[in-house]
């Protein structure tokens, strides 16, 4: 059971009239595994996100969830698919309107038939599990930015689903909500048996908590493997990712014409 | 300079083809609002929650505006009568300006920049800080559970509004003429009910103020949602809302009027 399938991605191609993002993406995701995807910013990953959630159409290949090829559903059963998935937004998207607990409630309001003594129970639960059960009647605006994320992955845990996907998840953290963040994703991940998608550019935190790393570039899968396997890769690209190198394969400078040229001093001999 | 004029009958050709196609865009949004509005009427808890802030919260300008336009109204009605003997006449004046046009004209346009610019502002910050996808995400349709009722509590409250600004009008018309100034307060009472009809001067005031709140909440939940996600977006929104329902309104107003009371003595 651990090791079934849970999410196949086959030959993804998705392009925008003028520009392509994805080519040829394939990729394979089990039950209980933290998988990351790591790529530049621009690179195509939270695409890759909104081609697995089935908020856009792929312009050619599949992503199968479940056993159920995503952009063939129609609206209500994406919709009922929607709900065996969670996303946490970059930074929590949480209801404003509605405290801690409401924002953790809303799922189980919209979507279940529980009674309300049941419901509290359930959102006590899930925000104890993020270390907020205290802070259940403060509004979104009395949060800090690591608290925000922490309710956001309550609110997304609500319902129990197979799968979550995190858009940049450690983004504007400071160090201890980091790894908060990132222990909460891998024990969340065991304890719940689903699967994690981890769309970030956080090497060190997110090469901690993750089974398996993609690296996207310019539309393709530029390398893959465990982090111990990144970590020694010698391949140039990953090589620079992994170690923040200004240089390398991804160049420091935008496309230019010759620095000479663009200065006028051409016709000076130097 | 041919180049000049080509480029520039290009541009007015671009911005035709533009506000049509923006127009469909609109017509599609308001009709799948509409569709999609039976969650507001099963879970009408929602709408109620939504007519405290676009009603209520906007009864206090709305009582305000009209109390100040209905003493005005009394002031120079009773200055222009009194030349000619009727300042009698002064409570029909004031009760029929306010019924047919200026209750509903006025308090869509107070409505507009008090309640639709802050409709606007809500639902275009809701998308910007991706509220309205994390919701898609949860399986929770976004128009059905936040734009529907949004869109029929500013309907219902339209009218509401409009009647209180009218009422508010009254009163004041009848504090400055008949309190202050010293009009009958007799004939000021029974000139207005002996000249005010019922279906002729108060419903159709009321079906006015119905189209103006329609049109409202419509273009303000529209430019919301519709608002790119940007602080630049949401402000940008907010304007055309302001300035797009006071131009409907104005609009509408003058073919309703037309409608209603053409050829009447």
């Amino acid at each position: 059971m651990a090791s079934e399938t849970l999410i196949e991605v086959n030959d993804l191609n998705f392009s925008y009239p003028t520009r392509a993002i994805l080519n040829g993406i394939n990729m394979s995701m089990r039950r209980g595994q933290v998988i990351a995807v790591m790529g530049g910013s621009g690179s195509g990953k939270t695409t890759l996100l909104r081609l697995i959630s089935g908020a856009i159409q792929p312009t050619s290949g599949y992503v199968k969830f479940a056993g159920e090829v995503v952009h063939e559903l129609d609206r209500d059963a994406l919709f009922k698919l929607r709900r065996k998935m969670g996303m946490l937004f970059q930074f929590g998207a949480l209801f404003t309107d509605l405290s801690v607990f409401d924002n953790v409630a809303f799922q189980m309001r919209e979507h279940t038939n529980l009674p309300e003594s049941m419901i509290r129970d359930l959102v006590l639960m899930k925000l104890h599990a993020v270390g907020l059960r205290g802070g259940h009647q403060l509004m979104p605006n009395e949060l800090s930015g690591g608290m925000a994320r922490r309710v956001a992955l309550a609110r997304s845990i609500a319902l129990d689903p197979m799968l979550i996907m995190y858009d940049e998840p450690f983004t504007g953290l400071d160090p201890i909500s980091l790894s908060v963040i990132g222990n909460l994703i891998r024990r969340l991940t065991d304890s719940l048996g689903m699967t994690s998608i981890v769309v970030t550019h956080d090497v060190h935190e997110s090469l901690k908590i993750v089974d398996y790393v993609y690296f996207i570039a310019d539309g393709v899968i530029a390398a893959e493997g465990t982090p111990k396997e990144v970590r020694e890769s010698i391949a140039p690209f990953v090589h620079q990712f992994i170690h923040g190198e200004e240089d390398g394969p991804v160049p420091f400078h935008y496309p230019a014409q010759a620095y000479r040229k663009d200065l006028n001093l051409e016709d000076i001999v130097a | 300079m041919l180049k000049q004029i080509i480029s520039g009958i290009q541009n007015i050709g671009h911005r035709a083809i533009e506000s049509v196609w923006r127009l469909g865009v609109a017509s599609r949004f308001f009709i799948l609002v509409l569709l999609k509005s039976g969650t507001s009427l099963r879970r009408f808890d929602l709408v109620i929650r939504e007519l405290y802030f676009t009603g209520v919260l906007s009864l206090i300008i709305i009582v305000v505006s009209g109390l100040f336009v209905g003493m005005v109204l009394g002031l120079q009605g009773y200055e222009t009568l009194q030349k000619y003997g009727s300042e009698s006449a002064v409570g029909t004046l004031v009760a029929l300006s306010l019924v047919r046009e200026l209750g509903p004209v006025v308090a869509a346009l107070l409505f507009a920049s008090r309640a639709g610019s802050a409709i606007t502002a809500e639902i275009g910050l809701m998308k910007a800080t991706e509220q309205l996808a994390a919701m898609g995400m949860m399986a929770v349709d976004p128009i059905a559970r936040v734009v529907a009722p949004r869109f029929w509590a500013g309907v219902i409250s339209m009218p509401f509004l409009a009647a209180m600004f009218s009422v508010m009008g009254v009163f004041g018309g009848y504090l400055v003429t008949v309190l202050f100034i010293g009009v009958d307060e007799g004939s000021y009472w029974s000139q207005m009910q002996s000249a005010v009809d019922f279906r002729f001067d108060i419903l159709n005031g009321f079906i006015k103020s119905c189209f103006f709140g329609v049109a409202v909440t419509a273009i303000a939940v529209f430019e919301g949602y519709d608002a790119p996600p940007t602080a630049e977006g949401v402000s940008g929104a907010t304007t055309r809302t302001v300035v797009t329902s006071s131009l409907v309104i104005l609009g509408l107003d003058f073919i309703l009027t037309a409608f209603m009371f053409r050829g009447v003595s």
